[in-house]
Parts: C-alpha cells; structure tokens; sequence
C-alpha cells in the first residue's frame, strides 16, 4: 500500500485516505451527479403531473397527436444501446481492447470495446435524429410548444373532434411534453459528445485497461440513466 | 512537549517543490488550485456584495424620503428616474435586483464557493479538490451568471420587476411585467449558476468522502466540514429543481409555453412551490455553513472543547433534512390548502429544536471559557445573539394565525435580515479575518477589525430592529412610497431614522473594505499559526503552498482539544501533532474489485 503500488492503480485513490465510499472518486462524483439530475426531472415530471391532473380538461388521447409507433422504436433503440453499453464495460473488463476479432469455431466474430462502444454512440445518435425528424413532423402538423397553432392540421382536427385531441389543454399538452422530451434529448445528446470525445482520446488509442476503465463505467452510469428516465418519459408522455 | 506543539506532520510541508513553476495565468487566473479558486469566489462575490448594498441604499433613499431627488440620480437614465426621483418601476427592480444579487452571487458564493473550497481540502487533508478542473469550471460559469444578471441593468427596460422570488403570472407574462429581455436574462443566469452550484457541490461532497487524510474519521471532521459538507447535498438536490423552475418560467417568456399562466390552464401556484421547494432549503445552504465556522472560531475563541460536538452535528443533519419538509411555509397566504399550511406549521416549528441545540452549545462552550475577543469571536458572538432574535421572529411567523397578519410586511424584512446579514454576514466577518492569514499570509488590522464590527453591530440593529416596529405597524414589504397611506404616515420619522442608519450601517462597511485591502499589502506578517488553533490547515505555511502537504498528513485526534491535560504549558492540542503516545492511523483497505 505505498505510494508506487497505488500510482500504478488509477482506479485506487492516489493518496492513503480514510474509508470512504468504497469507489474511485470519478464513479461517486457520478453519482452525485445523477442525484441532482434525478431532482431536474423530479423538477419537470412533477410539474407536467400537477398540471395534468389540475387542468381544466382532458389531456389528448394516446397516440391522438404523437406518433407512437415510431417513438416505441426509438424507445427499443436506445434500449439497445444501454445493452451495447454494457457490452462494452464488459468488454474492457476483459481487457478486449480491440474492434472485432473471429473466433474459432463460430459464426460470428467477437466485439471489444471499440466495436460495443461505437454500436452505443450510433443507437445513442440515431435516437436523436428520430427524435429530431419527430419534432419537425409535430411542428409541420401544427403542434408546438404554446399549443395548436392556428390554422394548421392539427387545430383543424382539434375543431372536429376537441376530446380526442385536448384542445383545451393543448398549450399545456404542448409545453410539458417539448420541454420534457427536449431536455431529454439534449441529455442524449450530451451523452454521444461525451462518448465520441472519449473515443477519439481513449479508447482508439486504447487508454483503457482492465486496470482502469473509469471513463468507460461512469459515462456508462450517465447513460443507464439517461435511458431509464426515457422509459419514464415514454410511459407518461406516449402511452398513458 | 513545548517545541512538539509546532511540529508538522510527518514529511513537513515545504512548499510543493515537486510542482513546475507556472505562469501567472495558470497560477491565478486559470488556477485549478482550491485555494486560489476561493480567493478568486472571495473578491468577486466581494463586489457583488457591493453592487447589492448599492442598490439597498436607494431602496432606503426611497422609502425614507419619498419624492426626494435621489443624490447623484442624474447619472441615471430617465427609464430609471425622473428628475432625480426614483420611478416605480425602478424601485421594484431594486428590490428584486437587490434581493437576486444578495442571495445568489454575494452571501451563497461567499460561503459556499470561498469556503467549501477554500477550507474543506485543507481542513481534512486533502491535497486538493476531487476534481480540480470541474472546480474551476464552477468558478467561471459563477462569475458568467454574475456578468449575465448585471447585464441585465443595460437591456432595454432594465432587469426583472417581480421581486427576487420572480412569482408567477407577473414573471411569466411580458405583457404584465413590462419586462422581456431582463426576465430572461434571469432565467438564463440562474440556470448558469446551478450548474456552476452542481458542480461545486458534487466535488465538495466527493471531497470529503473520499478524501480524508488517515486518521480524519467522520467524528473527527471540524463542524465547518460537516456544515459545509451538507450543505453540498442540499445544493445537489436543490439548485436542479430552481433550474427546472427558471426554465421553465424561460419557455412561458420566450416559447409561449404555458407552464405559469392560469389564463392558459397553467398554475401560479406551481412556481411558488417549484421556488420554495429550492427556496427554504437554499435558505439553509446561506445559514449552515455560517454556523459550522462560527462554531470552529467560538471553540477557538473559548479555548475550550465545543460543547455537545456530536449533538452539533446531528443538528445540522436535522435542520438540513427539515430543511426540505418546510417550503410552504412561506405560501400561507397564497390560498395553498390551510390543512396542508397546518402541516407545514407543525415542521417548520420543529426546526426550533435542532437550531436551539445549536445556540445553547455555542453558549455553552464559551460559558467560563477563558474567552479570548479577538476579531473573529467578536463576529462569531455576534452571529450567534443575531440569528436567535432572526430565529425568534421565525418562530412567529411559522405559526400560521399569526403569520396572516405580518406576511408580506416589513417584519418579513427584518426576519430575513437578521438571519442573513446578522447571521451569515457576521460570519462571515468573522471567517474572512479568521483565515485571511492562511489566504494571504497576512493578519488583517485588529483594532480597525473591532471597531467595525463594533459600529456595524449598532448601526446594524439600528436599521433593522425597527423593521419589526414598521411591519407590525402595516408597512407593506415592497411598498414604493408608504407615505401614501394615511395610517402609515405616523410610522415615517422611523422610516427616516432606518434610512440614516442604514447609510451609517454602509459607510462602515468602508472600514472593513479598507481593512481587507491594505492589509493585503500592509497587513502584520502571519506567524505559522496566529489563533492557536488546532486545525490541519495551520500545519501549513501561510499562505499554503499548490498542492497543500508534501506528504499526506495523519490526523491524531479531533479538532477541538483546547486546555487538554496531555498539551501541557499550550492551552491547545493540534489535530496533526503527534504524541508519543499516538499512533499512526492506518489508512483505509484498497476497496475491493474497484
């Protein structure tokens, strides 16, 4: 337990210190972290069901407005790119550093971190661009944050059937659901900068070791997360 | 054992030689050290300190001489004032500006930003912050959200006009307010600022889990420590609903969102709660680190063990966790449900417990104490009588029949200026002499320290005790000129006598600015350890050197043994001195499999 052992060691603390937490300070800074993200959304989550359940009307039915189809894809998406996540944390784990390498004997070669790091930054990516072509689609409908807007598709169908569509509660409708998806996605979108800067510094050059992995855990700690607050979101946005 | 009272610890600390020289920009302007990040916190919340007592003087202006030409108003534009007078809508961004300014960028970063990060790593022995470069980061996004409110002073028709708690429809309508870019120029600036909050408090509490020295147990940690470690878990968990809350209110002012506006379905109410919901719990982040260094320097000042060292820190731990139950006691009157405000009376009464414990162990160290009224204690003292009569007027207005009377008056005003200037400010008086030689290796001017905190304390109590007087009389709390009324009327010979004492109250703040600026140059050199006090940091050269200890320190034992037998002729008993009779701690197992 001398200094030269832990300098060796980047996931140790590199000073003798007190029991702490039992982590490597990145991963408890992480989690911090993620306590005061889980307020942010507790923050907006919270408004979006006070409001609802104040409003003076009934909210649009599920699938009226959104297109729920495609965002259940989407959802599956980046479900996926939680489980390349893992597959990469599982991969440095093992100290498989590379992109993909065959194995005798089977089928299909076996993927290192490169190969499972990159899977996620795509799925991570292309949920965004849904998300993105979703919004453009909305607002071309007539769908925007301060409601229906005047005279487009939306406000018409609305006019014909205003229980299936909520339009007395479309303002609402339209603020709580841009502004929670919106920041939503902007987390995702954060998550893929992240994790494309981490590839170009650390894991092409291949600083990762079975030793020290802590960039690829902790952005994997994000993601899980950020993912699990889409499953919220998916639930009492899309579906109820 | 005379000559062991100054030993350092094992390995000494002489200077951090095994760091390259640096460049000036690196070294004090880009710094990732703790310490110069918190001297950097220090003169820009310093300033800011300045901007809001500026603005305080011309509410008082307003409120003593009612229709007066303000002195030096012609420098003023005419949206601000008309021939000199203050116009309405100017006074109303004064009080918000005032109250912004006051809270957010002078009294929270001066204590959290300049002393979590000044005082934490060295008082539990830690080379530096967890994350230096994430400390920096938090430092500059501070002083960005400071430059975007100031800017909003020179944006067409001027900052917000809906008081420091922003309340909804007025905040979320432009059309009410009057008021565009200024409303979201708040926005924007306070969502900086909880991000600079987050990333401050996720270091510090990273910090102290992960970072004591061998030796610095939980129940060894000074009281400043743990006060300043809870208070990071309050400002994790609080500043993200703020922001959520300002974006929010940001959407309603530039997307037409509907969030805020019951003429769209929206609810006013949600603001409130979204704000309070932040708001009482900041309201412990400005007071608690306040108590955690003031019961350092009463220790220090008593010479003498503080008394009921565990019961202080589960009164903080309970005032924190209440701290989060209690938000709605300050919407009685805002038509929430009465049964709901009942619960609310019932916890916010509750706090009186663990704040009590607190003021009674501070009297009880220094009972038969063999006092020592340096400038720090003086301050600290003063802390302590000011915050129990800000506690004491809490107490009243907790209570919900009595509050319908006082909400919304002056005696708000005094309440909250005797726990947030007699309170935190003191304190701070106090901290900012207490560990000025360990910033700059300097002792600021004790006789001038004396007299300013002994013409603040009456001239403090002078403008503030009559705001009890005034609020009971009727005196609404933002009113523009209470002359208006006629059973106000009677009240204003005290108006007029606040006024004056609150110009005396900011000119011998000029004392203290002196002060803290010529003794940057011409202070007293500082000897190793000017208190005689037993902190890690006084192990330390003044000021310490890029990366604290050489060596990483032990700690012996715990932060307050003044007058122990075992110290011999020295009536203390540092934390990093060994005695032959100690032993080495042993520092903590590698955790398992990471």
């Amino acid at each position: 337990m001398t200094h030269a052992t832990q300098a060796l060691d980047q996931m140790r603390p590199p000073y003798p210190a007190e029991p702490g937490a039992g982590v490597y300070s990145n991963k408890l800074g992480m989690w911090v972290f993620l306590a005061s993200d889980v307020m942010f959304f507790t923050a907006l989550i919270g408004s979006y069901i006070v409001l609802r359940f104040g409003a003076p009307g009934e909210w649009a039915r599920p699938g009226a407005v959104l297109n729920v189809p495609l965002t259940a894809v989407n959802t599956f998406l980046l479900i996926c790119s939680s489980v390349s996540m893992v597959k990469a944390y599982a991969a440095i784990q093992d100290g498989k550093k590379y992109f993909l390498r065959p194995v005798p004997g089977k089928l299909l070669r076996d993927g290192g971190l490169k190969f499972w790091l990159l899977v996620t930054m795509i799925c991570g990516a292309g949920f965004v661009s849904v998300q993105v072509v979703e919004y453009i689609k909305l607002v071309g409908h007539g769908f925007t944050p301060a409601g229906f807007r005047e005279g487009s598709l939306l406000a018409e169908h609305a006019a014909a059937d205003p229980i299936k569509y909520g339009a007395t509660v479309a303002g609402l409708y339209g603020s709580s659901f841009f502004t929670m998806t919106g920041f939503h996605g902007f987390h995702v979108t954060c998550g893929v900068i992240s994790m494309t800067y981490l590839y170009f510094t650390k894991v092409l050059p291949e600083k990762y070791s079975p030793q020290d992995y802590r960039g690829i855990e902790v952005i994997g700690l994000y993601w899980h997360f950020v993912d699990l607050v889409w499953i919220i979101l998916f639930t009492i946005v899309y579906l109820i | 054992m005379t000559s062991v009272a100054h030993a350092r610890p094992e390995g000494g600390a002489h200077g951090a030689a095994h760091h390259a020289p640096m460049s000036f920009w690196r070294k004090y302007i880009f710094s990732t050290d703790h310490k110069i990040i918190g001297i950097q916190f220090l003169f820009v919340s310093l300033f800011f300190l300045l901007v809001g007592g500026l603005l305080a003087m011309q509410i008082r202006w307003q409120l003593g001489f009612p229709g007066k030409p303000l002195p030096g108003g012609g420098i003023l534009p005419e949206s601000m004032v008309s021939g000199g007078v203050i116009l309405p809508e100017y006074y109303v961004q004064l009080v918000s500006m005032h109250g912004t300014f006051m809270v957010f960028f002078a009294i929270m970063p001066l204590l959290v930003g300049v002393y979590a990060n000044f005082l934490i790593p060295l008082k539990i022995g830690a080379h530096d912050m967890a994350f230096p470069r994430i400390n920096m980061a938090s430092f500059w996004l501070a002083l960005l959200a400071g430059l975007i409110m100031t800017a909003s002073f020179f944006v067409p028709n001027g900052p917000i006009r809906s008081g420091w708690t922003n309340y909804a429809p007025l905040a979320a309508r432009p059309d009410l307010s009057g008021v565009t870019v200024g409303q979201m120029l708040w926005c924007i600036s306070i969502v900086v600022l909880g991000l600079s909050s987050v990333m401050g408090s996720l270091n510090y509490i990273t910090t102290v889990i992960n970072h004591r020295a061998p030796g610095m147990t939980w129940f060894r940690m000074p009281l400043s420590v743990w006060a300043l470690f809870i208070t990071a878990i309050l400002g994790v968990l609080a500043l993200p609903v703020l922001q959520g809350a300002a974006i929010m209110l940001l959407f309603d002012n530039i997307l037409g969102t509907h969030f805020f506006d019951p003429a769209a379905g929206g609810q006013a109410l949600l603001w409130q709660h979204l704000f309070w919901f932040f708001g009482h719990p900041e309201v412990y982040i400005l007071i608690l680190p306040a108590m955690g260094m003031v019961s350092d320097i009463i220790a220090n000042g008593s010479r003498k063990p503080i008394f009921g060292y565990h019961s202080m820190v589960f009164a903080i731990i309970g005032i924190a966790f209440l701290g989060w139950i209690v938000w709605g006691h300050h919407m009685f009157m805002s038509g929430m449900n009465p049964t709901l405000g009942s619960t609310f009376m019932v916890s916010t009464l509750l706090i009186a417990v663990p704040s009590a414990i607190k003021v009674f162990n501070w009297l009880g160290t220094m009972w038969r104490g063999n006092l020592r009224f340096h400038v720090p204690m003086l301050n600290a003292i003063g802390f302590v009588s000011m915050f129990t009569i800000g506690g004491l007027s809490g107490i009243f207005m907790a209570a919900t029949p009595v509050d319908i009377p006082l909400h919304d008056t002056q005696f708000i005003v005094a309440h909250i200026h005797y726990v947030l200037f007699g309170g935190s400010l003191f304190a701070l008086f106090a901290a900012i002499t207490y560990w000025y030689p360990k910033m700059f290796g300097r002792v600021m001017n004790e006789g001038i320290g004396k007299l300013h905190f002994f013409l603040t304390f009456i001239f403090y109590n002078m403008t503030f005790f009559p705001m009890h007087i005034i609020g009971m009389g009727g005196q609404m709390r933002r009113i523009y000129d209470p002359t208006i009324y006629d059973f106000l009327k009677p009240q204003q010979p005290l108006n007029v006598f606040i006024s004056y004492s609150a110009f005396a109250l900011f000119a011998v703040q000029i004392l203290f600015a002196f002060n803290f600026l010529w003794s940057l140059k011409f202070g007293k050199k500082a000897p190793q350890n000017p208190w005689d006090d037993n902190g890690m940091e006084w192990s330390l050269p003044n000021p310490a050197p890029h990366g604290n200890w050489e060596r990483t320190p032990n700690v012996y034992r715990g932060p307050y043994e003044f007058s122990a037998p075992e110290a011999g002729d020295k009536d203390f008993l540092p934390q990093f001195l060994k005695l032959p009779t100690d032993r080495d701690p042993v520092p903590a197992p590698l955790p398992a499999g990471h």
